[in-house]
């Protein structure tokens, strides 16, 4: 039994582009310990990339002194960092029980029934990806959800139709 | 002076105060009066005496709290200040009007703290989602920097402040405040053992206070004018004012600044305008998605910590979430159980294990195949889960709402168990 993979099916980490490099610099002057700015790096690095790649984490990884493991330690603990690609934009659809009261339920299986995904999953045109998000802090006008940086609220299946109509004209 | 010290400046139909217009409505004038005429000490007694306690949902007492800090020349020379505004609770909308609608009196707040702590640098743990709230941050730190309120040796009193903004990725944990030391400092965000307490070894092993959003905004009021103000504005027991919101099927949910001790009714009847037409209330949770049930025999008790204490709940984040009489309780329960058992860090067994074991036994409620059985197994959860068996205080704080549920709405229960699956047509 072969237990030790090629190498060439390992990944290796990738260059940081000098943008990258740039901004995780910055944030090390905002802490005393150069570790400490491993989440914001894999921030930084998923803003270019649109997710964190194994060659991503090894790069960052390998820039701030850490290991690899370690750091997807970090990276796979927060719901917010992307570990396998995503689409072009990420629908983060609030389920928490606010917005459960109002009826989100109905309105993730209409977004669900017009892009043809679940959770978890990606448009075959790479556009969106639609993720359960927990309470999104917007009870008041629930039911929300955040995509794109922007919140959308007191969400009915006539205002999905609208968003997406719109960004479809818009492309 | 003002009765409403946390929301004065606050006016959703505009974009918040900028440093300049905040000024003329009288802000950092604590800032001022705090570095030219009070020790350290001062605004130590002062917040002690004034009665404010904690706002994030544990209601400690924050002058207290503070005390703690070791100070003096013996001290640490590093010494941090940390805001905790991961809000995440379930329910909860309360930090986000703050930090949205009146941004520079956080900084005010935070400056106070600082100070008496004598910490020389503020890190603000903003939760990753409220991007509005960071963007307003950013500027308003670089517009205190500019005028020379942040920096070093600030208005020449020797006190050095330096406030940085960290955004985090998406996790109720990290509103544990031991657990979001460790986020910041860049490892999971498991919870840590106490003690030691952070106010002894905190971020990176140095004294360190974390307080909630609300609580820090709190501070520039007490110091500009004085204990009885402060004191006065409370209706009952406790000191000053709180944000109080409303979620559900209200005619107008919402988030108001009233005084403590305000009854239920008036903020449920009042302020959000009562149910919405053709709904009854059946139950409600006073603080967030971890407080227990209370019932509509409980709208004339009052918005007060002792008072919802005593009728066994908790006044925690003091924003409501309703549960009216056409939506599933069991449901609603099995919602936060589900929250919690994605939310649990998995650091400890009972947490790690337990929730999921009783969000599997909601989804059965749910579907059909729910057994007479799992009512003795979630009953003997909520010791497994309760306080003093787990790490953190999220597995207790997640019984709250179960326990009290299997109390008010057993017939539910049954109802699934028995009827095959949720009786209710959503």
């Amino acid at each position: 039994m072969n237990i030790i993979a090629t190498s060439s099916a390992r990944p290796v980490a990738r260059a940081l582009t000098v943008e990258e490099k740039h901004e995780i610099d910055h944030e090390m002057t905002l802490y005393p310990d150069k570790k400490a700015v491993g989440l914001e790096a894999l921030k930084i690095v998923q803003k270019h990339q649109g997710w964190v790649s194994d060659e991503s984490l090894m790069a960052v990884a390998e820039y701030l002194g850490m290991s690899a493991h370690e750091l997807d330690g970090v990276a796979t603990f927060f719901n917010l960092i992307f570990r396998r690609p995503v689409g072009r934009n990420v629908i983060l659809f609030c389920d928490s029980v606010s917005c459960w009261i109002m009826g989100c339920d109905g309105i993730k299986d209409h977004i669900s029934k017009r892009l043809g995904i679940d959770y978890g999953q990606t448009t075959a045109d790479g556009e969106y990806t639609l993720l359960p998000v927990p309470c999104l802090g917007d009870c008041d006008r629930a039911p929300v959800m955040l995509m794109d940086g922007e919140q959308h609220r007191n969400l009915t299946p006539e205002k999905i139709d609208q968003i997406f109509s719109q960004r479809a004209k818009n492309k | 002076m003002t009765d409403r010290p946390l929301t004065k400046n606050i006016d959703m139909t505009r974009a918040p105060f900028d440093i300049g217009q905040y000024r003329a409505a009288g802000g950092y004038a604590s800032v001022e009066k705090m570095l030219k005429t009070m020790a350290p000490g001062d605004v130590l007694d002062l917040v002690k005496i004034s009665g404010l306690k904690g706002r994030g949902g544990a209601g400690f007492p924050t002058g207290l709290k503070w005390s703690f800090v070791p100070m003096g020349e013996s001290a640490p020379k590093t010494k941090y200040l940390v805001v905790n505004a991961d809000e995440m609770e379930p329910g909860t909308f309360k930090d986000r009007l703050l930090m949205e609608g009146d941004p520079h009196l956080l900084l005010e707040g935070m400056m106070i703290a600082a100070y008496t702590i004598q910490a020389s640098t503020a890190y603000i743990f903003l939760r990753g989602e409220y991007l509005q709230a960071e963007k307003l941050l950013k500027n308003a730190i670089a517009e205190a920097h500019g005028k020379g309120l942040l920096g070093k040796n600030i208005q020449g009193s020797g006190f050095d402040l330096e406030i940085i903004l960290h955004t985090s990725a998406g996790r109720y944990i990290c509103g544990e405040e031991t657990a979001l030391l460790n986020a910041l400092e860049g490892k999971r965000a498991n919870p840590r053992a106490k003690p030691p307490f952070p106010q002894v070894s905190g971020l990176w092993g140095k004294p360190t206070i974390v307080n909630n959003v609300e609580t820090l905004c709190n501070l520039p009021g007490i110091v500009n004018y004085g204990i009885e103000w402060y004191k006065g504005l409370g209706l009952g027991a406790d000191a000053g004012t709180k944000l109080c919101g409303v979620s559900g099927r209200v005619k107008n949910p919402g988030c108001w600044e009233l005084p403590l001790g305000t009854p239920i009714r008036e903020l449920l009847e009042d302020k959000a305008g009562g149910m919405c037409d053709g709904y009854q209330l059946r139950a409600f949770l006073p603080g967030g998605g971890s407080t227990d049930f209370l019932l509509p025999e409980h709208l004339d008790l009052t918005l007060d910590y002792d008072v919802i204490g005593k009728a066994g709940s908790r006044l925690a984040t003091g924003t409501m979430i309703v549960l009216d009489d056409q939506t599933c309780p069991v449901g609603m329960v099995g919602n936060l159980m589900k929250f919690f058992s994605h939310e649990s860090c998995g650091w400890c067994t009972p947490c790690r294990d337990g929730l999921p074991w009783i969000d599997e036994i909601f989804q059965r409620f749910e579907k059909g195949g729910g057994l007479e059985s799992d009512m003795q197994v979630l009953t003997d959860h909520l010791e497994y889960l309760g306080p003093g068996r787990t790490f953190c205080a999220l597995a207790p704080g997640a019984m709250a709402p179960l326990g009290s549920a299997l109390r008010h709405f057993r017939d539910d229960f049954h109802d699934h168990i028995h009827g095959g699956g949720c009786p209710w047509q959503r």
